[in-house]
């Protein structure tokens, strides 16, 4: 279809742009095609009906089902009628420690450490064995110096994660797979129609689906800082990783910790988090992530929920929840920051209806633990 | 736009409108349409009508995991080949060996070669399956509408075909791809529209077994507190169901037909959502 630049279209150039600037003030991608396309489908349909107009700008300028309101805000903004207020940002709201315990975990309040002692530990030992005297100390008793320090080891501990096996096979050397019949008919022809050489393909490992659950209530106040830079090491070190934050409510802060900027995302996390260091009803929002996020829980993928078990909620449900997550997930860890005390019995009433559906209970305290976390899911 | 609502509904797909334009939008612009909503909406269904209703051919390309080029566009059929090398005892040379006599055609290929006065939908059914180099790959198919098979050359669209795309949301679609695409979020429908679906799938049901249908199926989805909710297709099934049974069939003892875990079904009947309809 030819583009034929019309009157209208010059005089509605400025509102679009307007319209896109509202989209992207609220973290929607908008692009110059998506500008382009919108004049074009302005074009193609009925320009004189509003709600034509506003459902072929929402088609276009829309991609995912979350940027719908964002679009609807942004398109009363800018073409008036039957205006939407915005309303006070979450974070706004929030005061005191609730907003300060997130968005700074990753600054350190001293200068930071030397450069090279983060990235070659073994050429200067003194950083070395601070490192080394980090991965056993407890998450709670972090400075914010440690903090900084420990961000790397995070950073390459997210990076070992759970694979399977794929459908996509890839050429082998070892024989008994597939074989490659593409090569094999490639090597015929050098010999005179004679399949001599005989070559396989085998399947190749992908990464396995993981969803991580963390618990950011008021009780994993001095877990929750670390254990959501592991969230976010996660997220952005592997493919196919869900990350959702709970305390009375559930939350998916996957699009929020995405990103290389590592403050930045831990801000938007918490921003996105209603209800920081409040109560926890750790039944109901699994609930909802069986229910409104089943499918993001594959039968393949492996799931770790992040909590110390303290629960205000209804143990039963609890109990049923997880049930029913165990039975939809391929592998079910519980890291329990409160199991690494050697006395830790899950006496709970959380814990002590969770546990039998957990495959594994990990600590979940310390560099070490999650050490172990990582090796775990290498295994699976 | 009431075209592309009145050819949906000639196929027996009542399109709300904004479907009907984005339908409408995906043909006047020659962009690909995606649509996500949750299972059992009628995502596949609007390719089908649409596809009948405009006398196209429908091709489908049925994602799964691991799906690969070899799969979506071309193949060569190896076993004859090698017979046919066996067969003239090594005096084939390769030319003949890659030639179209021994090109497997996938879906996108046949999309591609399709007569200009051919129109074609092309469905690309539940893209969330593939995995991320498949989607690469197909946003560059999605941009040219060509594709290179090195032996034979390049093979371009005569004319592009309407594309649309659906995904079940089990993973998150790249950006780049999600961009290429108009987007369309197909919701349950309204109890009306509903009715009137049910009308048009089956023709002669009586009206009261679509009221009590269509009115159950909206409660076991305000409910709200299911594992899976009833789609359109559920609705339609039951409808048959109590045909099938008559009437006055008892709504809780077919419940099978709409829920598909057991714990949905035994809350719903411990609670009795269900009674008086």
């Amino acid at each position: 279809m030819a583009f034929e630049p019309s009157v209208l279209a010059d005089r509605v150039t400025d509102q679009l742009a307007a319209l896109a600037t509202g989209l992207r003030a609220q973290g929607s991608r908008v692009g110059m095609g998506e500008l382009l396309t919108a004049h074009l489908a302005l074009e193609a349909v009925d320009c004189t009906s509003r709600e034509d107009a506003r459902l072929a700008l929402r088609a276009v300028l829309c991609s995912e089902r979350g940027d719908l309101v964002k679009f609807d805000r942004a398109f009363y903004d800018v073409f008036g009628e039957g205006r939407v207020p915005l309303g006070p940002s979450p974070f706004d709201e929030l005061e005191g420690v609730p907003r300060d315990v997130l968005p700074h975990a990753g600054i350190p309040a001293t200068a930071p450490p030397p450069r090279d002692a983060e990235a070659e530990p073994t050429a200067v030992p003194a950083a070395w064995s601070d490192v080394e005297l980090l991965r056993h100390k407890d998450f709670a008793t972090y400075t914010d110096l440690e903090m900084a320090m420990a961000r790397e080891l995070i950073a390459r501990l997210a990076r070992r994660g759970p694979t399977r096996v794929s459908r996509r096979t890839r050429p082998s050397r070892r024989r008994g797979h597939e074989p490659d019949l593409r090569r094999m008919v490639r090597g015929s022809l050098r010999t005179a129609g004679e399949p001599i050489d005989r070559v396989w393909r085998a399947p190749s490992r992908r990464p396995r689906p993981m969803v991580l659950v963390l618990d950011v209530s008021g009780s994993m106040t001095p877990y929750a800082r670390m254990l959501l830079q592991y969230l976010h090491a996660s997220v952005s070190a592997r493919r196919r990783v869900e990350a959702f934050a709970f305390g009375t409510r559930l939350t998916r802060i996957t699009h929020e910790l995405g990103g290389r900027d590592h403050d930045r995302a831990l801000e938007r996390a918490a921003e996105a988090v209603v209800d920081f260091s409040g109560g926890t009803r750790i039944g109901a929002a699994l609930a909802a992530l069986n229910r409104d996020h089943g499918r993001r829980v594959g039968r393949g993928a492996v799931a770790v929920i992040l909590s110390d078990g303290w629960d205000r909620g209804d143990p039963d449900e609890l109990a049923l929840e997880m049930a029913r997550l165990r039975r939809s997930a391929h592998r079910l860890v519980w890291l329990n920051p409160l199991a690494a005390h050697p006395e830790f019995a899950p006496l709970t009433r959380g814990m002590r209806a969770a546990i039998p559906h957990t495959d594994d209970l990990l600590a979940g305290n310390s560099l070490a633990s999650l050490e172990q976390l990582a090796v775990i899911l290498e295994e699976i | 736009m009431e075209e592309a609502s009145a050819a949906l509904a000639s196929q027996g797909y009542l399109a709300g409108r904004p479907l009907a334009l984005a339908v409408h939008l995906a043909a006047a612009l020659e962009q690909p349409l995606l649509l996500e909503g949750e299972a059992g909406v009628g995502k596949t269904e609007v390719a089908r009508a649409l596809a009948a209703a405009s006398g196209a051919r429908l091709i489908r390309l049925q994602c799964h995991e691991g799906i690969d080029v070899h799969h979506a566009v071309y193949d060569w059929d190896y076993p004859r080949q090698l017979l046919a090398l066996r067969a003239a005892e090594g005096g084939v040379d390769e030319g003949e060996l890659f030639s179209r006599r021994f090109l497997l055609r996938r879906p996108l290929l046949d999309a591609l070669e399709a007569e200009a006065d051919e129109p074609v939908v092309l469905l690309i059914d539940e893209i969330d399956r593939a995995d991320d180099e498949f989607e690469a790959f197909l946003l560059e198919f999605l941009a040219d509408f060509a594709v290179t098979i090195p032996e034979l050359g390049t093979i371009t669209a005569a004319r592009r075909p309407v594309v649309i795309l659906t995904s079940n949301r089990t993973r998150e679609l790249h950006d780049a791809l999600k961009r290429r695409c108009l987007y369309h979020w197909i919701d349950y429908p309204s109890a009306e529209l509903e009715r009137e679906i049910v009308h048009a799938r089956i023709p002669g049901v009586p009206e009261a077994i679509a009221n009590r249908v269509v009115t159950a199926v909206g409660r076991l989805r305000e409910h709200g507190d299911l594992y899976k909710l009833p789609g359109v297709g559920e609705t339609i099934v039951w409808a048959r169901a109590l045909m099938a049974l008559g009437e006055d069939a008892d709504l809780d003892e077919t419940l099978g037909v709409a829920l598909k875990v057991h714990e949905d079904v035994e809350r719903v009947r411990s609670r009795g959502v269900l009674d008086g309809i």
